[in-house]
């Protein structure tokens, strides 16, 4: 566990990333730290490849992560996932969605989905933990709250009790999904620990 | 919306500069939506004791604010980078005239084009329009400045420009708790001819006054606390602003730096001892050399854009690397994987797709606007030939069609939606009726301003608060001003409207078609009933016909001719397509190309 780190969510709009950076962001902020983050809107939402810069630590200056500069990475779908490779280091750690979303050159026939986008980062010597949030999820009996099972496992990389976490969920989540997120929470924290 | 004065607040550039409008006491604020400006406006107006409005356009928006500032209180006009072009007009006169009760105009641009057709740097407008100009570096900051921005529009009777980023306005980071709003101003009317009725001879005065206003915010420049020196090393300095400050400090931490808060007018005095104090003057700022030029008109030596990129964003790796490349910490990183692209796309059941698709089986020319409906340019539909701002699609089609004369009619089509019609295609298709056009406009009525996230217009029948509105009669509209060929067509329904496309755009005089269906995203549209539909694989013969559309809900899955067999297709059978049921919203439009009657309703069985 460190005091100061590089996240960075990506995945296709649409995903719950805001919602799994914001629900990060405010674990860091109660645990004392300075956090910025950065996203983009507009035209980059319709479907198209969505990232969340998070950069916590005692004081952060730029709200971007540097190319290689990236500590840890959640990718809310697996292509994605090597899509923000520059963006990691040899030390990177990464939390990845084997869940797939098929771009629109995959889906009309033109290009194939590219099915060694794991092989390809661990071959680059990355510590990586492929997981179907969206079954667990499913499992679960919501698959929306897919995102909180990604958080689940990112948080047990972050020097947050995980007490401050399911604080937050229980404050910042509409009373009706708040149960379900908690429960896709502990499940996340569950799997990062058996992997 | 109640405040709580105790707790810190996490918020984006945009939430922050809301709050400090209301803290402000800001009265009136008018704005149109951009990327990146919109969520100011849309956060504003959930305070309390602040008038907010959706207007149709910037220089409306810009006017309105102008206005009630006249009243003595204070006001805001929000707009993107490209808005501040179309609010030009009054922006120029309004720094003549000055202000009654203060006056801020914030400019949000986008370098690198996140959503934007160009990457204006609207700090050259300050110099032009002979206005000070604020730039905040965080949303903290963004707060504080827009309070001075503020006094300083009272002080100098002035209105003042405050320029964020797509960095500053979609940056989140932490703020002091809420503040007391300022005391409320009581409105009232004062008539002042010399000062607000700008004709030649006011207007020299006022220039005058203009010129002697500048020379004292020079002055003011030299001692505002938003422009400081943070010394370090000696070696190198660094003149700065906005966000390429927060990357100055994260790249060279040592390194003295002089940080601008006031971009326009600059302090000649401060940046001439800076420079004075070490070795060698670098500026790092995102766009034109906006700052070196005006620093190296001073005559003091700086080095600038021939190390930092002109183009694009900057960030700590690229500052780092222009000028220290190969130090110590640049990390060898690993090279991009060739993947498949993942562009914007249009939902699943957007109106839209269906005129794209009818388009991109005729033979036109399609003069295209700024809205969802671009993406209209991607494959597969690819039909969109032009785009340049908004409300061009409709002037510039007219323009084509003048130019070809007889061999144009029936080969160019205009296509815009419904919030940028209002927005300036109006005056275009007054335009082409009264100049005799023979061009075909499709207004792509979808009932809100989409592409930044839903904002109510003139044509949706509500405000900014979701309270009901008059709502705009498009049909009533076009032919007011004397299109006399108006038709509106359902785009889900492919057959019937690409029939009448077909008419109207072969029509020898000018023409409007409406294509109205809510967008899909609208929350009424969401809570709708979903009936999806599916492919029956063992009848899709793989004629890719539907694959052709562009909808995220239907995907192609190739086959080999052992897979062909084994599914009981016909070994030349290169694949088949299938509908996602979750994505799938129902439309039908997919239904007019399969030729072969595939898609079914389950509940249709």
């Amino acid at each position: 566990m460190t005091a100061q780190g590089n996240i960075l969510f990506c995945g296709v709009g649409g995903q719950g990333i805001l919602l799994a950076s914001e629900i990060t962001a405010h674990a860091l902020l109660a645990a004392g730290l300075d956090v910025k983050k950065s996203e983009v809107h507009g035209m980059a939402q319709r479907g198209g490849s969505v990232v969340a810069h998070l950069r916590f630590g005692a004081k952060v200056w730029s709200p971007l992560i540097d190319p290689g500069r990236a500590d840890l990475v959640v990718a809310f779908e697996m292509l994605e996932a090597g899509r923000y490779l520059p963006f990691m280091h040899e030390k990177s750690r990464l939390v990845v969605n084997t869940h797939t979303i098929l771009p629109p050159a995959v889906a009309t026939g033109k290009m194939s989905y590219p099915t060694d986008v794991l092989d390809q980062l661990r071959s680059r010597g990355l510590a990586l933990t492929a997981v179907d949030a969206f079954a667990v999820a499913k499992e679960i009996g919501e698959p929306r709250a897919a995102n909180v099972v990604l958080v689940g496992m990112l948080s047990t990389w972050l020097p947050v009790p995980e007490e401050t976490f399911i604080k937050v969920i229980e404050s910042r989540l509409p009373a009706r999904i708040r149960e379900v997120n908690i429960k896709a929470f502990r499940e996340g924290r569950r799997l990062a620990a058996e992997s | 919306m109640s405040r709580k004065l105790t707790e810190k607040l996490w918020m984006s550039g945009n939430e922050a500069i809301a709050l400090g409008a209301w803290e402000a006491g800001v009265k009136v604020a008018s704005g149109y939506p951009g990327t990146p400006s919109t969520e100011i406006m849309e956060n504003l107006s959930t305070y309390e004791n602040v008038y907010t409005e959706w207007a149709p356009n910037e220089k409306v928006g810009l006017e309105v604010a102008l206005g009630a500032c006249f009243t003595g209180v204070r006001a805001l006009a929000t707009m993107k980078h490209v808005g501040l072009n179309v609010a030009a007009d009054p922006l120029f006169t309004a720094s003549y005239t000055g202000v009654r009760g203060g006056l801020v105009v914030i400019t949000a641009d986008d370098p690198e084009m996140h959503s934007s057709q160009n990457e204006q740097d609207n700090r050259n407008y300050a110099f032009a329009a002979k206005l000070p100009m604020l730039e905040p570096s965080d949303p903290a900051e963004a707060r504080e400045m827009l309070q001075q921005a503020f006094a300083l529009s009272e002080e100098f009777d002035t209105p003042v420009l405050f320029r964020i980023t797509t960095r500053i306005a979609h940056v989140k980071g932490v703020l002091e708790p809420a503040r007391e709003p300022a005391a409320a101003v009581e409105p009232g009317l004062q008539k002042m001819p010399a000062k607000l009725v700008m004709l030649p001879a006011n207007a020299r005065a006022r220039r005058a006054v203009v010129t002697e206003r500048t020379a004292r915010l020079k002055q003011f420049a030299e001692t505002y606390g938003g422009n400081r020196i943070e010394w370090g090393d000696k070696k190198r300095g660094f003149v700065t602003s906005g966000v390429s400050y927060l990357y100055v400090k994260e790249a060279f931490p040592e390194a003295s730096v002089l940080k601008l808060g006031l971009v326009h007018p600059l302090p000649a005095a401060l940046i001439r001892s800076f420079a004075a104090g070490v070795e060698e003057v670098i500026v790092v700022e995102e766009l034109d050399p906006f700052l070196e030029i005006h620093i190296k008109a001073m005559g003091i030596a700086c080095r600038g854009k021939e190390l930092i990129p002109e183009q694009g964003e900057l960030n700590p790796y690229i500052v780092r690397q222009a000028i220290a490349p190969g130090a110590a910490g640049a990390a060898k990183l690993f090279q991009p994987l060739a993947l498949p692209p993942r562009p914007p796309n249009m939902c699943a059941g957007c109106p839209h797709r269906g005129i794209f698709y009818c388009l991109s089986k005729m033979d036109v020319f399609v003069s295209g606007d700024i809205g969802c409906y671009t993406l209209g340019f991607l494959p597969p539909l690819s039909a969109m030939d032009t785009c340049i701002c908004m409300g061009a699609s409709v002037s510039a089609a007219h323009g084509m069609l003048k130019a070809l004369g007889d061999q144009g009619t029936g080969k160019v089509v205009a296509v815009l939606g419904d919030s940028t019609f209002i927005h300036s295609g109006i005056t275009g298709l007054i335009n082409t009726v009264y100049n005799n056009s023979a061009s075909t406009v499709i207004i792509l009525d979808n009932r809100i301003t989409a592409m930044t996230g839903h904002q109510e217009n003139p044509a949706s029948g509500a405000t900014i608060l979701g309270e009901a509105a008059p709502a705009l009669d498009l049909e009533q509209l076009c032919r007011a001003v004397g299109v006399k060929h108006v038709v509106t067509v359902d785009p889900h329904d492919i057959k019937a409207t690409r029939k009448i496309l077909k008419r109207e755009i072969a029509r020898p005089e000018p023409s409007v078609v409406i294509a109205r269906a809510p967008c899909v995203l609208l929350p009424a549209e969401k809570k709708r009933p979903k009936f999806p539909y599916c492919i029956e694989r063992d009848a899709c013969s793989g004629c890719m016909s539907c694959v052709g559309m562009g909808c995220p809900a239907i995907s192609w899955t190739p086959l080999t001719p052992e897979e062909a067999r084994e599914l009981g297709f016909k070994e030349k059978q290169k694949g088949y397509a299938r509908i996602s049921e979750e994505l799938c919203n129902g439309c039908g439009q997919c239904t007019a190309l399969c030729k072969f009657g595939c898609m079914t309703r389950p509940e249709e069985k």
